[in-house]
């Protein structure tokens, strides 16, 4: 009888608020409410609201319902800072009573909600975006998973590539945050391993405009440069470079070779050509889901209505992360109940479907993936685009040392001058 | 705007009602001495004093702010109330300095950012390697100190100023203490900053819990806001509002302006440390965002909110801005949001220059009639 009215009551609640939010479909029992954090203010306004966009095309899929239960989607905001995006994290989980929280989307944000989950362990908290290795190599959450790899994760393959192509010695030029240390790391860790040299680093401020004093720094006998450098900074870097006389092939991060890059209309343009890089995802990778997901992207958002030609980075680790949330809800059948033990669980052993092929997790909750190394070519029209050179499963975060071995990147680590 | 214009603007707009509250308050009762029923019992005098002066209103305030958290969810509590008392003190520096002193300073909230980092820095936090892990009873007050230093010094620096030209060297100030913890990794650990700022456990009481968190909060800003009451009756404040309006003839009537300024700078800074330890242990980290240039311009923003013209502004305004900041995207979906939170702010500073507390007292002028028959009737027994 007193359950009775205690479920009498939640239901009621339930559909009150379903009625309010969704125009009253409460057939279906009761509805699942997922929170949804990106950031759309801020440095990366563009990204989050693409990020919101892959979260959005995976609850589209399937068809908003899993298991006979409804997706509630209630989103909320921050601006790549911490502290907002943990107030933004409590009001979905306190205030709106949230049971899967899906977010956020940069790193040090990543480490605060991480942190903040400790607090709620009533809740499943599953990434959004972000990528800092600390997230879940240093004091894990138990119940905050990531369903996408990270910096470190994304350069592996980029070391090999490089000595097939014969480059022995390389000068890192980078933005000093975490980000580009956990890429240098990941390309260095594999690139030491195979007897290359790294003796020069250059750490450049974020936003910096000025490279001359780089550019002067780097050694006559270094076969490359890996560049680390966000879009606007990396097109700013080679125009300094061309005009400085640099002729050194390069070596790009993740969010290096993008776009703006590949747009670039310097005389060193054809340079650019045989530039390698890698990343969790490449445009032009040929895999029968990827090119579903693609399309499935471009239907639901044209670039008319604001999506991107090609989902971005974010959309797709979003998408990622949020059908992770929605595979786990069906594989236990929309079962919340027992403090979410049921939902964890399948959590930590699915192996998840991605556009990019299967992906898994560590002990830490730490997505195992794919990696794709991508090289610049000339199409018949003379435009440049990324073509996958090689595609890296199993990455681990690791980076394929032990964990006790393995220490996060930082300016010094790893070395091999 | 010339320096002397943006004065005069301060002065006038202020110089009416600023004075009046504090002078107000003390003055009213004594015209009727004879028909005060504690004039001849032994009762003490704070409590004398208390009985004339205490309102319906007052009462009813400290009720609902003590009553409001066994009443309220963990997250009102905790995000909506003791966020706002954080901020709003925070703010009040602010109210103090400009509104009182007559000086803008956009510097309140790196004051309050050294206090956090420097608590941060001598405590403990997750990164053992830069924080010195000293017990909280010294980096507290250290942290503390070091911040109501800083903030004098700020002051000492910007004084010469007026106006305008405060505001710029405050911001750049305050810019360049953005750029350094951004920057600097040996000791503030560049921008990822400093996690796990975690209050002590003291008398067994976690005080991060939302409820013994609310009243750490509600304490310190209680305190905040009767000291600046305090101070602005004092010989002090009552000097420094004098100078704020004319500091040449107070120079000539042999006070050391640029003394009077530099101790309300210390005094506003020790506020924002109290305020800037306590935001440290809300979000549990300090990072160079939460020092930006967004911040110190959303301190303005809360104090102008609010109004400027008595202390109790700087928390209206800071719970306006935290109810905003949370609510406003339940209102409009995606990327609209920030145009609910920016058209109210618009309308409250167009519609009343003063805040919302211009908008209470037009209120209350509104209904003016009837309360001035109540009111002398309400102070008898």
């Amino acid at each position: 009888m007193k359950l009775n009215r205690k479920v009498w009551v939640r239901s009621m609640l339930a559909a009150a608020a379903t009625a309010a939010l969704a125009g009253g479909a409460w057939a279906q029992g009761q509805p699942v409410k997922i929170g949804l954090l990106a950031t759309l203010e801020g440095p990366f306004a563009a990204g989050g609201a693409d990020g919101m966009r892959g979260a959005e095309l995976a609850v589209k899929q399937r068809g908003g319902v899993v298991a006979g239960r409804k997706i509630e989607v209630i989103k909320a905001s921050s601006d790549a800072k911490p502290d907002v995006a943990v107030n933004a994290t409590r009001k979905l989980v306190e205030q709106d009573k949230v049971e899967i929280m899906v977010g956020p989307l940069s790193g040090g944000e990543g480490i605060a909600v991480k942190d903040y989950s400790k607090t709620q362990p009533g809740v499943t908290f599953i990434n959004g975006g972000s990528g800092a290795q600390a997230t879940t190599l240093v004091n894990p959450s138990p119940n905050f998973f990531r369903f996408n790899t990270e910096g470190g994760q994304w350069m592996v393959g980029l070391g090999k590539a490089a000595m097939d192509k014969g480059y022995k010695r390389v000068m890192v030029i980078a933005e000093d945050y975490a980000f580009p240390y956990s890429q240098v790391q990941g390309f260095m860790s594999e690139y030491c391993r195979l007897g290359g040299k790294v003796p020069e680093k250059a750490w450049v401020p974020l936003g910096g405009k000025d490279y001359s004093s780089v550019i002067a720094k780097i050694p006559k006998d270094v076969d490359a440069l890996l560049v680390v450098l966000g879009g606007a900074d990396a097109v700013n870097f080679l125009t300094q470079y061309e005009n400085a006389g640099g002729d050194k092939p390069m070596l790009g991060g993740s969010i290096t070779v993008s776009q703006d890059v590949l747009n670039y209309k310097g005389k060193r343009r054809d340079s650019l050509v045989g530039t390698l890089s890698a990343g969790p995802l490449a445009d032009a990778y040929d895999g029968a889901e990827w090119k579903a997901f693609v399309d499935d992207y471009r239907k639901t958002y044209p670039v008319s209505a604001g999506g991107f030609p090609s989902p971005s980075l974010f959309a797709y680790v979003y998408y990622v992360n949020m059908k992770a949330a929605l595979d786990g809800l069906a594989a236990v059948n929309g079962d919340l109940s027992g403090g979410q033990a049921k939902y964890r669980e399948a959590l930590s052993k699915m192996v998840l479907k991605t556009p990019n092929g299967d992906v898994r997790l560590d002990a830490n909750r730490q997505a195992i993936g794919t990696t794709f190394v991508t090289e610049v070519v000339k199409d018949a029209q003379g435009n440049l685009f990324n073509k996958v050179n090689r595609k890296v499963d199993n990455v681990e975060q690791t980076l394929g040392m032990s964990a006790a071995d393995f220490k996060i990147g930082s300016r010094d680590v790893p070395a091999c001058p | 705007m010339s320096a002397a214009q943006w004065r005069r603007a301060m002065s006038t707009g202020l110089a009416g009602a600023a004075p009046r509250v504090p002078v107000g308050r003390t003055a009213a009762p004594s015209p009727a001495p004879a028909a005060d029923p504690f004039a001849h019992s032994d009762a003490p005098r704070w409590l004398k004093h208390l009985w004339r002066t205490l309102a319906p209103r007052h009462v009813f305030t400290a009720l609902l702010v003590l009553i409001f958290p066994f009443v309220a969810t963990p997250f009102f509590t905790f995000q909506v109330a003791s966020q706002s008392l954080v901020l709003g003190l925070i703010a009040l520096s602010l109210t103090f300095l400009a509104g009182y002193g007559g000086m803008v300073s956009l510097a309140q909230m790196t004051v309050a950012g050294i206090a956090g980092y420097t608590m941060a820095v001598l405590g403990t936090s997750s990164s053992p390697e830069i924080s010195l892990g000293w017990p909280w009873w010294v980096a507290v007050p250290a942290a503390v100190l070091l911040a109501t230093v800083c903030s004098a010094l700020i002051g000492w620096l910007s004084v010469r100023t007026e106006g305008i030209y405060t505001i710029m060297i405050t911001l750049a100030i305050g810019v360049a203490f953005y750029y350094i913890v951004l920057q600097n990794y040996s000791v503030f650990n560049g921008f990822q900053g400093l996690r796990e700022l975690k209050p002590p456990t003291v008398f067994g009481v976690q005080w991060r819990d939302p409820l013994p968190f609310y009243f750490l909060c509600l304490f310190w800003a209680g305190a905040g806001y009767f000291l600046v009451r305090y101070v602005v009756r004092a010989p002090f404040g009552i000097a420094l509002q004098g100078i704020r309006d004319n500091p040449r003839r107070m120079e000539a009537l042999g006070y050391g302006v640029v003394a009077h300024r530099v101790a309300a700078y210390a005094l506003s800074g020790l506020l924002a440390a109290v305020a800037g330890i306590l935001l440290a242990w809300y979000n549990a980290l300090m990072t160079p965002g939460s020092v930006g240039t967004g911040w110190l311009i959303n301190i303005l923003v809360i104090a102008v909110l609010g109004g400027m013209k008595h202390p109790i502004g700087a928390f209206l305004g800071a719970l306006v801005f935290v109810l905003l900041q949370t609510f406003a995207i339940d209102v409009i979906d995606r990327e609209r949001f920030n145009l609910v939170i920016g058209t109210v702010f618009l309308a409250i500073v167009l519609f009343s220059p003063d805040g919302l507390l211009g908008l209470w007292a037009k209120l209350r002028s509104r209904l003016s009639p009837t309360q001035a028959m109540t009111s002398p009737q309400r102070r008898q027994p």
